[in-house]
């Protein structure tokens, strides 16, 4: 009975791992490009969540046609907003481009509150996701298990991109130098470009599976989120993808373990992450999987 | 020379009065909507120019300072409360002794969440601002929400998720504008001293302030300290102002609005945190058209909630790629700059016209 | 008196050795000159003396105390000042402030006294001014002591990095390429400028250079470091004969270097 109760708390702390994994890598894919925070993240993993509800419950598109839909869209948003709020500072002190990250990160926010109403909403969860099936003493939504393996086929996707592609090759070169990436006749601005829409999209596979797993949207919903999985990359060692995804388990499996074992301590579930969070960069750093580096004097 | 000094001088004495006589005027005369905003303006002024302190001078991008305001407000608060109310409050689990029973006056508890603030300032500094940059804006944000956190989930000490309420209106006109006030001169004071060009080095450039012999820690945990003790008087009197507070309003979101002010005023000048926190403050009082739909009589204007916000966004980020340097980039204000003004050459200049060129002589 | 002793230095950056078991030696009154090509590892042994890095292996002795690892501002108020070769100035700062910040160290005023302005704090505030006032007029930049530092020309933002360091009054001065991007006049005039300085500030020097007329006119002794290992040392006209430093070194084109 126990053994069945840890299966399932285990199972769903991967599943919210897997989660965290694939919104972490977008955080940190743009930090080991640009060495910044995205702070905005958090809020195009919502959109993706809002576009997936106007396309089945508005516009009656096929949840087969709508999430592919909502991947390419989001993805757009996040080279949109890469376009309004970082290019133009590219030259700028650092501390400028994280303003205007927190100003694009409000606006998306409050965007949504007046265009769709601050009131949550049901997000429309195909039921071939939602059943629950029976295992042992316990039952589980069928989608605890799907959320794995999707993360596990967008990590693959996501690997073989970066290693064997030309603008794979392009990413690591210019988050390594961009300086030698420039002369070596890479478009920065592209490959920055592309690495938003490519975090955008794997946030958007996250917030799709989000929805469904927690199926109420609502504006404010990918703060904390973003927070977490921004902490996530960071535990794992920022700009590390591997690290990412172990961050993302980590805090995961750990939050859902918490709150399973000390009940006491529900309420400071959301605390937890941050709590790690401090914890790490006193003790590590980078991270997991960080390497160390000398800043140049 | 000397002349120009006086002259300065006689300026600065004649506004100190004429403010003075309008807080007179204000606190007896004025609508009570308008005297609460303007209470909001200067405590928003003090808040502004503590985060600028951490933020602009010393070049620490923290976002904690909610947590700050928060602890001021909580401490004051339940300070000032009467123990009568008190019980009132806490009928879902009572407060903890001795603070059921304890009864200050405003200044000493204005004082004590202060100082809590600077207390919980330091503890925090410790160990973040080894870090930089964005791990920094990080890691003081999650400090600010784990005191959220626990301020809504230590129901005996602060009453939980439902917050303090009956918080008596101690605030008024006297205590917000000298509170202002004596912050602005205690911080110029620190900036235009040597302790000050010790932060603002540290601000331009760490290593090189370390091999000057600048200790870095030490300075930035003042600073942090200091900005953090500020905010705390900020958060208390704000409490005090508006009669109740729970943990929500002490969200990121708080802290973004901060943030605003000190971005539009210019990173690195109290005054021009001070006019821009008027600004900001007396915008969002008339924006909220902007939320509430309007009737003119003939023709009704919707209005959406969020749309102030939409707007404060898009505004920050406007200033941030436009206008990176605020009102006062990093001036303060000074009569010479005033003369030398657009604003004043196109307005009372043009009744004067000798000072119209000699802003500079 | 030796001034300045490095033992057996050693310095690893990941897996990558940056610096191996180097020895240096400075004595009272000495100039000497440290030099080796691009990424020899010279600007790491600065890093190191003024305790920006930790060596990984070794032992910094500062007129015969241990300073190694120490805190980089503890070390520059025992005495040990520098300039950066890509200058590091505050550049939004007045070129006054740049200099008044390297007198801060000396400050005994607290921050509350600093804060009220007390009799004594200004007092010391007068003295830090007036001293930097000598120093910008020594440097010659006296008269635009207002300036912000980013608006000066490249040779005059190099002067003040001195006047800088100077203000913290050191013992010891460790320039990093001083001489960078001047024209062989201006890196005459440099030379006989920091032979002034060694005897009006009675400083030890230790400097990095590319520019060979500056180094070999002006050092008693030269260390030259190739890949992190010291491959010479000795006097000026010996180290220019050694056949390895010819071979690592001066046999570089000199346009490749900067």
């Amino acid at each position: 009975m126990a053994f069945d109760l840890f299966l399932q708390h285990l199972s769903n702390g991967i599943s919210l791992g897997s989660l965290y994994a694939l919104i972490a890598i977008g955080y940190t894919m743009v930090y080991g490009i640009l060495r910044l925070i995205n702070f905005a993240h958090g809020d195009i993993f919502m959109m993706a969540t809002y576009f997936a509800f106007f396309g089945i419950v508005t516009f009656h598109i096929p949840w087969y046609i709508t999430f592919p839909l909502v991947l390419v869209l989001t993805a757009a948003l996040g080279i949109g907003v890469e376009a309004t709020a970082y290019r133009p500072l590219r030259e700028a002190p650092k501390i400028s481009i994280l303003i205007s990250a927190i100003g694009a990160s409000f606006f998306l926010e409050n965007l949504t509150i007046v265009l769709f109403g601050g009131v949550p909403k049901p997000f429309p969860a195909p039921k071939l996701f939602t059943d629950v099936v029976q295992v042992g003493s316990v039952s589980i939504q069928k989608l605890t298990f799907y959320i794995p393996v999707v993360t596990v086929i967008s990590l693959l996707g996501l690997v073989y991109l970066i290693n064997k592609t030309k603008t794979g090759m392009a990413m690591r070169a210019v988050s390594m130098d961009q300086e030698t990436a420039r002369v070596m006749g890479i478009n920065i601005n592209h490959t920055i470009a592309f690495t938003f829409g490519l975090g955008s999209f794997l946030a958007a596979v996250g917030g799709i599976m989000w929805g469904m797993k927690f199926p109420q949207i609502q504006p404010l919903m990918g703060v904390i989120p973003g927070l977490k999985c921004f902490i996530a990359a960071v535990i794992g060692g920022i700009g590390n993808i591997g690290g990412a995804v172990i961050g993302g388990f980590i805090l995961g499996i750990g939050e859902i373990m918490l709150v399973a074992f000390l009940p006491n301590l529900t309420g400071y579930r959301d605390a937890f992450a941050f709590i790690l969070l401090i914890l790490i960069l006193l003790y590590k750093p980078t991270g997991i999987l960080g390497e160390k580096t000398a800043e140049k004097v | 020379m000397a002349t120009k000094k006086t002259r300065d001088r006689v300026l600065t004495i004649l506004s100190l009065l004429f403010l003075l006589v309008f807080i007179g005027f204000a606190e007896n005369h004025l609508d009570l909507y308008i005297v609460r905003i303007l209470n909001v303006c200067a405590i928003y002024a003090i808040l502004g120019m503590s985060m600028n302190l951490i933020n602009g001078f010393t070049g620490l991008f923290s976002l904690g300072h909610a947590g700050f305001m928060a602890v001021g407000a909580y401490t004051t608060a339940l300070l000032t409360i009467p123990p009568a109310v008190k019980e009132q409050i806490f009928y879902l689990v009572p407060l903890v002794e001795p603070l059921d029973r304890l009864n200050l006056p405003f200044p000493i508890a204005l004082f004590v969440g202060g100082l809590l603030a600077a207390l919980v300032g330091g503890l925090i500094a410790a160990p973040t601002l080894r870090l930089k940059g964005d791990y920094l804006a990080i890691a003081t944000l999650g400090f600010a929400e784990i005191i959220r956190v626990v301020f809504t989930n230590t129901q005996n000490i602060t009453n939980g998720a439902l917050g303090l309420k009956g918080i008596p209106a101690l605030t008024n006109l006297w205590w917000s504008f000298g509170t202002a006030a004596f912050t602005l001169v205690i911080l110029l004071s620190l900036i235009n001293s040597s302790y000050g060009r010790a932060l603002k080095a540290s601000r331009e450039d760490e290593i090189a302030a370390e091999s000057m012999g600048t200790h870095l820690a030490k300075h930035k945990t003042f600073a942090f300290v200091l900005g953090a003790f500020f905010a705390g008087i900020g958060g208390g009197l704000l409490g005090n102002l508006l009669g109740t507070i729970d943990p929500k309003m002490f969200s990121f979101t708080f802290t973004f609005n901060i943030l605003l002010i000190i971005v539009l005023g210019g990173m690195g000048s109290l005054t021009g945190s001070i006019i821009s926190a008027f600004i900001v403050t007396i915008a969002n009082e008339y924006l909220r058209i902007l939320d509430e739909s309007i009737n003119l009589g003939f023709i009704v204007i919707q209005g959406k909630v969020g749309m102030r916000a939409v707007v404060f966004s898009a505004l920050l980020m406007f200033v941030v790629l436009f206008y990176r340097h605020g009102l006062m980039g990093s001036n303060e204000f000074s009569w010479d700059r005033f003369f030398a003004s657009k604003l004043y050459r196109r307005t009372l200049g043009r009744f004067t016209p000798g000072q119209r060129k000699g802003g500079y002589a | 008196m030796s001034m300045l002793k490095l033992e057996d230095v050693s310095m690893w950056f990941g897996g990558v050795a940056a610096l191996k078991n180097f020895n240096l030696e400075v004595s009272q009154g000495e100039i000497v000159g440290l030099i080796g090509p691009n990424g020899a590892g010279k600007t790491t042994v600065f890093n190191i003396i003024t305790g920006v890095y930790k060596p990984s292996r070794g032992k910094v002795y500062f007129l015969d105390r241990e300073i190694t690892g120490l805190r980089p501002d503890l070390i520059t108020k025992a005495g040990i000042a520098r300039t950066f070769q890509n200058i590091r100035l505050f550049k939004g700062l007045s070129v006054m402030e740049n200099v008044l910040i390297a007198h801060h160290l000396h400050l005994k005023a607290n921050y509350l006294e600093a804060i009220l302005k007390l009799p004594g704090y200004r007092r010391e505030e007068r003295r830090m001014r007036e001293e930097s006032l000598a120093l910008l007029e020594r440097v010659g930049l006296a008269d635009l002591r207002n300036e912000r530092a980013s608006a000066l020309s490249y040779g005059m933002q190099r002067r003040l990095e001195i006047a800088r360091a100077l203000a913290t009054n050191p013992k010891l001065l460790l320039l990093d390429e001083p001489a960078a991007g001047m024209n062989p006049k201006e890196a005459e005039d440099l030379t006989e400028f920091i032979k002034e300085l060694r005897t009006e500030f009675d400083l030890s020097i230790l400097l990095i250079e590319h520019h060979m007329d500056v180094v070999l006119n002006i050092s008693k002794r030269i260390y030259v470091l190739d890949y992190g290992v010291m491959i010479a040392s000795g006097r000026p006209e010996e180290v220019q004969n050694n056949q390895r430093v010819i071979e690592a070194y001066l046999g570089v084109n000199e346009d490749a270097e900067d």
